[in-house]
């Protein structure tokens, strides 16, 4: 008797639940970031771009003067993070809705996990070891 | 009328044959339909139809008209023709609505310019022929969330009641016909056809919101996943494509709070 290719009737196509969080999460952090986001953002381009005499005054010693400061070194850092993140989660969410091929979709997240990595971790060893005292 | 096909030797296959008398105060509408025969053509055609309408008759009257004494190769669904059984869902004029309940009317080009409906099929499903598509992945996603009532321990000797207010918390979500409108209406869903889709987290809200049934974390955990609720967008196409009304975005949105507080 010869087998037939159909699948037995009602058997189940799809994955079983995985009983992960990790889309709740990702869907909650985008909120919570983006509402920190506004305020941070926003706070950053009114300080830099319109207080005093706006974006002329910067220069080495103005972000000098900044990042002395414990305060503006956890807020640049903070923005830099839930940024990277915000971002980098949507363009996830992005690629996952538009990539048509399973071999697109990995491709595209491997170069957007590599490339937030690369930002971040730039950005934060920029933010600690910045030296204000460099000569020449 | 005369159809304008590209073949008039094979037009009228399988039609009924000589045409109906016009009525009185009927206008002429070009019915421009989304066609593919799977047996000849490649990719998917646009063919036109002179049918004469009357304002009140249904977009569906057109499509009869057009099967039955035009063309009668033209493929469509549909069976009980009054907005119940939810066959007949199609894009008319780019959106998704059923045949049954447009009316002629409500399409009319105003400034007595010549009015042209526009019938596609669904989106997002495959195409069998001409408006015709295989509904079976959009029933997979339905049978996926469990949409029957699970209960444990001894089924009780008289039926299981339930108050008014409980049962308002579902009521909307009640209605839903399973015509697709919603789910093939969903941007996500076009791209990407292993999300659950609005229809099926409507039938799921149905059962999850019932106080009557005790299912309702087997299925928040299965919408949880990464096909669930949360690829929901909110753009609304769904609860604007709906025929019945259903607040489905909002439905979505309460099956995403369910599961973000743990609380049905």
């Amino acid at each position: 008797m010869s087998t037939l290719d159909l699948a037995a009737p009602r058997s189940p196509q799809r994955r079983s639940a995985r009983r992960s969080n990790f889309e709740l999460y990702s869907w909650l952090f985008m909120r919570l970031s983006g509402l920190l986001l506004v305020v941070l953002v926003l706070g950053h381009l009114f300080i830099m771009n319109i207080l005093d005499g706006g974006v002329h005054k910067i220069n080495f010693a103005f972000v000098a003067g900044r990042w002395s400061s414990p305060f503006w070194q956890f807020w640049d850092l903070s923005m830099l993070w839930l940024a990277q993140l915000h971002g980098g989660n949507g363009l996830r969410t992005v690629i996952n809705d538009y990539a048509r091929k399973d071999a697109t979709r990995f491709w595209l997240k491997i170069l957007l996990y590599v490339s937030m990595v690369l930002i971040v971790s730039l950005g934060t060893f920029v933010i600690f070891t910045f030296n204000p005292n460099i000569s020449g | 009328m005369t159809a304008t096909t590209e073949n008039p030797e094979t037009a009228a296959a399988g039609s009924r044959g000589s045409q109906p008398p016009v009525p009185p105060g009927a206008i002429t509408i070009t019915l421009r339909i989304r066609r593919f025969n799977p047996e000849v053509d490649e990719e998917p055609t646009w063919q036109s139809f002179e049918v004469p309408a009357l304002p009140s008759d249904r977009v569906l009257n057109l499509l009869h008209y057009v099967k039955w004494y035009l063309d009668g190769s033209l493929t469509f669904r549909r069976s009980c023709a009054h907005g119940i059984c939810g066959s007949d869902a199609m894009r008319i004029n780019g959106v998704n609505r059923l045949a049954c309940k447009v009316l002629v009317k409500d399409l009319l080009s105003g400034g007595g310019k010549a009015t042209t409906i526009t019938m596609e099929p669904i989106k997002g499903l495959p195409v069998h022929k001409d408006l015709l598509v295989d509904m079976e992945p959009f029933f997979e996603a339905f049978r996926a969330v469990k949409p029957y009532l699970m209960t444990t321990g001894h089924e009780p000797t008289r039926e299981r009641i339930q108050s008014a207010a409980d049962r308002a918390r579902f009521d909307d979500t009640t209605k839903c016909i399973l015509c697709a409108c919603c789910t093939t209406s969903c941007p996500v869903y076009w791209t990407e056809g292993s999300y659950f889709g609005p229809a099926a987290i409507v039938n799921a809200h149905r059962f999850i919101f019932d106080s009557r049934d005790e299912g309702a974390e087997e299925r928040l955990d299965i919408l949880n996943d990464v096909d669930g609720v949360w690829r929901c967008r909110t753009t609304f196409n769904c609860t604007d494509a709906c025929p019945r009304g259903i607040q489905v975005t909002k439905a979505i949105q309460e099956v995403k709070r369910a599961l973000l507080f743990k609380r049905v």
